[in-house]
């Protein structure tokens, strides 16, 4: 057995020689077990994006290589593997994650380290860490405003929530809950629902929500379910034959990956909030879209979380340029203000919370499993901490002047230099 | 006493003495301690190991000599790592609120400062207030006496329902199935009180050690499961040589003979599987402040299952048989699908270790249970017979 | 918004061919260029008015086109155009005014407009009149769709009128049952809307219900006595109906009582307070516990320098000089008694249906699981064998069907050749399985688990490395879409229903293979003794091979039902195999009936606790599993055991 772990340490531990002339890329995406179905997309992006800088000369006229590891959906594996990019690899950056609970396994390790990471999904936000980019949506850039769709121009009256049992879902409705009874929906009339991953047994909730009808008030569902549950729940609402015209869903985590599994041409009309849709209307999305076709074959579509380390990834390569080194503290200075055009138009800025300014679309989907952008609002301000809940209300992160990711505005004190996880 | 026993079985000698090698050699290699030939994250994969074997050699206890085959060991893993995760989350949290509200006009209240510890690690998942079972969180003694305690009862009152009414083979290891599913889905709830599915993070963390690096406490850990594993190696050995083991042993070949003959089966098999319950948790309480995070996947079906697989290739019925099986399969596995295998290019395909291993994995292990039952562990002894003879 | 719609609806009605054009189309729509661009419901009703006002004939159809998506933009100007057919390029743009084509324009250089559903339905409703006279049926079918998503007040003389010449029988009775529910709102008539109320008494639909339920609204209120000018609703008695503490608030905040000191407003007023780091005569340092807090602050009362707090007497004294009590918003008594009566007869058979319904749902679970359960009631029920790779078999049926129907375009063809394949792949597998590895592990069933276990995870793998980790679609065809609607209530979608009779049907055949053929009869001898069997001559290898395979089959056809409800992916099977391990041991090992039992149980089981805590069907699932778990201890051998020899062990 000694013999073994010897073998297998010098395998392992081979990685520390090669130090040469090139800027390691880690990319931290898991490419078996359950979270695979979304996160091997994102792992083939960075793939495509890396080479499509070094075909323009590379970065500091250094080679920049793709560092893969597989964390497999297993949850501590990430922060074996975050460890193992940042001190046996010695990446420079890393791109990586996908849920929640995958970041907050890694956020300690990365923070220990002083690594740099790109976080590229949409999330719950109440966190903020030095040593994370998150160029996802916080809440404040896709709920809260497709919570403002609902009830302005539906004019919707009575919520359901419906969610997987997880902590995006589980914060995203909590903040909703306070956001629409401070609009002046009352409690009665928001009805939460939580199912277990991969839930396939949708006829009772279906049925709960369109009996929620029956005091004459427009219902509306905001839907977190997550991953390949949403087939299941789509595939019920059209054989209910549920119209996005009665009841109107908007959901947070499906896009054009997830509607590529059904076949949407029941469910024309429903909606969904995000940063991005495929079906943006620009040349530098056209371009996007036939390079990650030309490359990945014809049937495959981008999304949102495609977009986000589109942006961070080219935001990245212009603040090593600007800061002329990779280390991690100047890269991170040079990453506030660094601003990059949208693929949907307009311009992302990195703030100094780590979040990114970035408009809020919001798409019916189509026949063809796209969706057709019908509001497109303004560039958000991502926001850390939310305002809608008394106890985040309170806190602030601004990592460039105050050098705090948790500050009570209040107290006017610091209350952690780490994230909470 | 202790001389005959160890003259008897020179295998726990040898054992210990590996291990003792094993321990001595890493500690000198490590970045924490010695010359930094070894990455801490590696060995922190090896302490990992060392649990995992830990847990091996406990469900060898249950299987391999009581015939009991537990398809939900890693339940008990689990509670194991949960009860050490809530004092060290509670501990580390409390350090930041305290001083976090050093500054504030008013001197806190306790009330106060649970409040603020409340939000603090629940706010993460959308709630705010400590849950009833989060009441001695507080105090390391009692969450260390519940890592025992907790998983013990569970096993007992498992055990205790499933035995008496004569649940066997089959049936009994679907039924630790279910248990430990139950179990996951209880957890994954987000109001079970123990984070949903976000699980308790941050474990690597010692609360009151921010100065010793990963470094040093990766090496220590090291130690502490080695010096678990080995204390419970020779415990378990010499408990299985006695009187006591042969009954045991008798049980799992024929456990209605036994019962003719006067013995009180149930107790005895009640007595193994509560036993092992607590020696599995007692890994897992090791296992997770090295892994950094609990959370309810770990405890899903799929994961016992493995733990039996290892067992079965290192070779059940010989407790090194179950740490050898442990420790080689786990370390390969993560070999494989870490991305450090070569490629095998074939001109018109490549082979990806990364997608090919699980079918390699489960292919051996149909073989290893067709033609060699006895595993690795039955290996070496035909070589030992071979050689001795 | 709706306030003006309903004069834009009477002004379109009003509009002659013949009006004089002083104003342009293009020109209004270019004054409001913004709301027609970016329409929302917060800024379309200064453009409807203007429309409205300029009684041009060409908007209604401008306003469909619009409605339709059929309105683009030239991004140069600005100006507002139909195009002839937007997929050419370049496109032909076509007046909206006068329908003239005005020539070609780079297709890059429109912009199509995009109204959101929101503000279709505004202009849906706004179409109304014009709709209810076309002669298409469809069309008019539209506009009392539109009426019933969006009514307003100036819908009911329209529909009224509609509704006596539409010749169309269905759509007839549509339009007078819509007559009646918009005659409930907007009536002025109260006699006739207490009769249309009283007339609805055993309609359980849900429309019904959402045009009773706003009448009685009400609204809580305190005051010192009860005033006689309104619809009471109820009296309410702090304690009993609401808490005290609500009460209390109330009051509060109707000004009629003084707030509460909460703590944090008390430890605000602790901390103004602080002088030379003392609060009355105690040091900050002492104000660690509420107990301290408290004191202090009774100190600084004392002193005068904060205000008095409100007891527990103050707070019930001011309660007993109030009452409390619930109104109506609607005043007129006779409708709120009429609605309340019919809802209450209403509301007994909604509770019927929806126990019905649940019964549904519970039977529609429990076939899903009997059929994911069958083949092991076979593999593991009859022959005594544990096969952990049957889920990969469910996964094999459901890959298959996906393939089939790559190859295979028209939905019912695929699904007809998908089943039987399914089948025979299935049985293949199932029997190379039997034949390689579990015919040699015969009574060690621990082992056959572990084997099996591995090729589980082995053909898991497989399938991710050739199918890749997306889920795969596979289609029901379209005659399995929708649902089998009975009322608003009791529906159940067509592709549960076809799994329930392919659930029957295997019950049947199974039934009928094992008692009624020789084929049966030799599984039964096998599997109770098969040295007896075998002497008798019957080859126990063949009979072996011959049902596991039957039993892997049967689990690939379950594949393609389950993958058409679902969804198509690596770990389908996964999901399903230890229910499915559950619902035979549940039902009782050896028997058929027993699994369809097992089913029965573990699927209404399901759908119960799910309805005792509707938020959470994660929790029902737990809970579920734990009483199985329970049960078993106390029923080891399931519900129907076999009894005597056949019991084996």
């Amino acid at each position: 057995m000694k013999k073994l772990a010897l073998a297998t340490a010098l395998l392992v531990t081979t990685g520390i020689t090669s130090a040469s002339a090139e800027i390691k890329v880690g990319v931290l995406h898991s490419l078996s077990g359950t979270m695979a179905i979304s996160e091997t997309t994102l792992k083939d992006t960075m793939l495509m994006l890396i080479e499509e800088q070094n075909k323009k000369g590379g970065l500091l006229d250094q080679e920049l290589v793709p560092v893969v590891v597989d964390p497999a959906s297993d949850w501590p594996l990430f922060a074996e593997k975050a460890r193992e990019l940042l001190t046996v690899q010695d990446v420079d950056v890393i791109f990586g994650a996908w849920t929640s609970v995958s970041r907050k396994s890694v956020l300690p390790v990365i923070e220990e380290l002083n690594g740099l990471m790109f976080y590229p999904v949409q999330y719950e936000g109440e966190e903020s860490s030095k040593n994370v980019f998150y160029t996802g949506a916080a809440p404040n850039q896709q709920a809260i405003p497709a919570t403002d769709y609902f009830l302005e121009e539906l004019g919707v009256e009575k919520f359901a929530l419906l969610g997987t049992d997880y902590v995006y879902p589980r914060t995203t409705n909590k903040i909703l809950e306070q956001y629409l009874k401070d609009k002046g929906i009352a409690a009665e009339d928001i009805f939460v629902n939580y199912t277990p991953f991969g839930h396939s047994d949708w006829s009772k909730i279906v049925a709960d929500v369109v009996a929620l009808g029956a005091d004459g008030k427009k219902v509306g569902v905001i839907s977190t379910i997550n991953g390949d549950a949403n087939i299941g729940f789509y595939k019920e609402l059209a054989a209910a034959g549920v119209s996005a015209n009665d009841i109107p869903v908007v959901a947070f985590s499906v896009g054009e990956e997830e509607l590529s599994g059904l076949d949407t041409s029941n469910l024309v009309g429903h909606l969904a909030a995000w940063n991005y849709f495929q079906s943006a209307d620009t040349e530098a999305n056209a371009e996007f879209v036939k390079t990650w076709k030309a490359r990945m074959g014809d049937e495959r579509v981008t999304n949102d979380p495609m977009e986000a380390h589109y942006i961070g990834f080219n935001m990245w390569v212009n603040a090593v340029e600007k800061a002329g080194t990779t280390d991690v503290d100047a890269v991170r200075n040079a990453m506030y203000g660094q601003e990059l055009p949208n693929l949907t138009g307009g311009t992302s800025i990195m703030l100094p919370n780590h979040h990114l300014a970035k408009p809020v679309l919001i798409g019916e989907i189509q026949e063809d499993g796209q969706f057709d952008i019908i509001s497109q609002t303004e560039e958000v301000s991502g926001d850390a901490w939310t305002d809608f809940l008394p106890e985040s209300a309170v806190l602030k992160s601004d990592w460039q002047e105050l050098g705090c990711g948790m500050y009570n505005i209040e107290t006017a004190s610091c209350i952690q230099l780490t994230s909470n996880y | 006493m202790e001389r005959t026993f160890l003259a008897r079985n020179p295998s726990v000698l040898v054992f210990l003495g590996a291990l003792a090698l094993f321990t001595l050699t890493v500690t000198i290699l490590s970045e924490g301690l010695g010359i930094g030939f070894l990455s801490t994250s590696f060995i922190k994969t090896l302490g990992k190991t060392l649990c995992l074997c830990l847990a091996a050699l406990a469900l060898d206890l249950v299987w391999g000599y009581c015939g009991i085959l537990s398809l939900g060991h890693f339940a008990f893993f689990g509670l194991g790592g949960y009860m050490i995760g809530m004092w060290l989350m509670y501990a580390r949290t409390e350090e930041i609120v305290v001083s976090s509200l050093a500054n504030v006009p008013l001197p806190p209240t306790s009330e106060e400062i649970r409040d603020a510890i409340g939000t603090q690690i629940f706010g993460v998942v959308g709630g705010a207030e400590l849950p009833m079972i989060w009441s001695f969180a507080d105090s390391l003694t009692i969450q260390l006496v519940l890592v025992v305690l907790v998983p013990g009862i569970l096993a007992f009152l498992f055990g205790w329902l499933a035995f008496r009414s004569r649940v066997s083979g089959v049936y009994l290891s679907i039924l630790t199935q279910a248990m430990t599913l139950a179990l996951s889905l209880y957890l994954f709830q987000n109001d079970s009180g123990l984070r949903g599915n976000n699980g308790l993070s941050g474990l690597q963390n010692l609360p009151g050690a921010e100065n010793v690096s990963q470094a040093t406490l990766s090496i220590l850990f090291l130690w502490g499961s080695a010096l678990a594993l080995g204390s419970f190696y020779i415990a378990s050995a010499w408990f299985m040589s006695g009187k006591f083991g042969s009954a045991i042993r008798a049980i799992r070949d024929d456990e209605n003979r036994l019962r003719y003959l006067g013995y009180w089966v149930e107790s005895y098999k009640l007595l193994v599987f509560v036993v092992s319950a607590i020696i599995t948790a007692i890994a897992g309480a090791l296992y997770y402040p090295q892994a950094g995070i609990i959370n309810p996947a770990e405890i899903a079906p799929i994961a016992s299952i493995y733990l039996v697989v290892w067992v079965a290739i290192g070779g059940r019925g010989r407790l090194y048989g179950a740490v050898i099986g442990a420790a080689f399969v786990s370390l390969i596995s993560s070999w494989f699908t870490g991305g450090q295998a070569p490629d095998i290019p074939l001109g018109f395909y490549t082979i990806k270790w990364v997608d090919w291993w699980l079918v390699l994995l489960g292919f051996g292990f149909v073989l290893v249970t067709l033609y060699a039952p006895k595993g690795l562990g039955g290996l070496v002894d035909q070589l030992v017979r071979r050689k001795s003879a | 918004m709706l306030r003006f719609l309903a004069t834009f609806i009477l002004v379109l009605c009003a509009l002659g061919p013949a009006q004089a054009q002083d104003q342009n189309l293009q020109y209004i729509l270019q004054d409001h260029h913004k709301a027609v661009e970016r329409a929302s419901r917060k800024t379309i009703d200064p453009l409807l008015k203007a429309l409205a006002d300029g009684k041009l004939p060409a908007v209604p159809g401008f306003l469909d086109a619009w409605r339709n998506k059929n309105v683009w933009m030239s991004k140069e100007d600005g100006q507002f155009y139909f195009l002839a057919d937007p997929k050419a390029d370049p496109v032909e743009i076509i007046d909206i005014e006068t329908g003239e084509a005005l020539g070609t324009h780079a297709r890059k250089g429109m912009k199509q407009l995009k109204p959101n559903s929101g503000v279709r339905t505004i202009l849906a409703s706004a179409l109304v009149e014009f709709q209810l006279k076309d002669p298409d049926l469809q069309t008019r079918t539209e506009a009392v769709l539109a009426i019933e998503r969006g009514a307003d007040a100036a819908h009911l003389p329209l529909l009224q009128a509609a509704a006596e010449t539409e010749p169309n029988s269905d759509l007839k009775l549509r339009m007078s049952r819509l007559v009646r529910l918009l005659t409930i709102r907007f009536s002025k008539d109260t006699d006739a809307r207490i009769a249309t109320i009283k007339s609805f008494a055993s309609d359980t639909s849900v429309d019904v219900r959402s045009a009773l339920n706003p009448l009685l609204e009400t609204r809580t209120n305190a005051a010192p006595t009860l005033p006689d000018t309104i619809n009471l609703a109820r009296r309410l008695v702090p304690g009993q109906q609401f808490s005290t503490d609500e009460a209390y608030d109330l009051l509060v905040k109707q000004g009629l009582a003084q707030p509460r000191q909460d703590l944090a407003a008390r430890d605000a007023i602790l901390i103004e307070n602080i002088v030379d780091g003392r609060v009355g005569d105690a040091p900050v340092s002492t104000l660690s516990t509420e107990e301290a807090r408290d004191r202090a602050y009774q100190k600084l009362v004392q002193l005068g320098q904060a205000p008095a707090l409100v007891t527990r007497a103050d707070v019930r004294a001011s309660l007993d000089e109030h009452v409390f009590y619930e109104e109506y918003l609607e005043p007129d008594p006779g409708i709120t008694t009429a609605a309340l009566a019919t809802l209450d007869s209403i509301s007994n058979r909604v509770d019927l249906y929806a126990t019905i319904d649940l019964g549904l749902d519970g039977l529609s679970l429990a076939s899903i699981y009997f059929l994911a359960a069958i083949g092991l009631a076979i593999t593991f029920g009859v022959m005594g064998v544990i096969n952990m790779a049957h889920g990969e078999f469910i996964m094999i049926g459901a890959y298959t069907g996906y393939v089939v129907q790559q190859v295979i375009p028209d939905y019912t063809t695929s699904i007809i050749v998908a089943l039987p394949l399914a089948f025979i792949l299935a049985f293949a597998a199932g029997v190379a399985l039997e034949r390689s590895v579990i015919r040699h592990l015969r009574h060690r069933p621990l082992e056959t688990l572990l084997a099996t276990f591995g090729v589980s995870i082995a053909l898991q793998q497989l399938a991710k490395n050739i199918f890749g980790t997306q889920a795969r679609p596979l289609t029901a065809p379209a005659w399995l879409d929708g649902s089998w609607i009975i009322n608003d209530i009791i529906s159940i979608s067509m592709i549960r229903i076809a799994i329930f009779a392919l659930a029957l049907a295997f019950l049947g055949l199974l039934i009928f293979i094992l008692t009624k053929t020789r084929f049966g009869l030799e599984v039964r001898a096998v599997t109770q003794n098969p040295r007896m069997a075998s002497s008798m001559g019957i080859n126990p290898e063949r009979i072996n091979m011959l049902t596991f395979g039957l039993g892997s089959g049967i689990a690939g056809i379950a594949g393609v039902a389950i993958g058409l409800f679902a969804k198509v992916t690596s770990e389908l099977g996964s999901a399903y195999i230890v229910q499915s391990f559950m619902t035979v041991v549940v039902g009782g090992v050896g028997n058929i009936w027993g699994t369809l039992a097992g089913a029965g149980m573990i699927g209404s089981l399901q759908k119960f606790i799910e309805w005792l805590n509707p938020s959470n069907t994660l929790a029902a699932q737990t809970y579920m599993i734990i009483f199985i778990i329970i049960f078993i201890q106390f029923r080891p051998k399931g519900i129907i055991a076999l009894k005597g020899r056949a019991a084996g062990d």
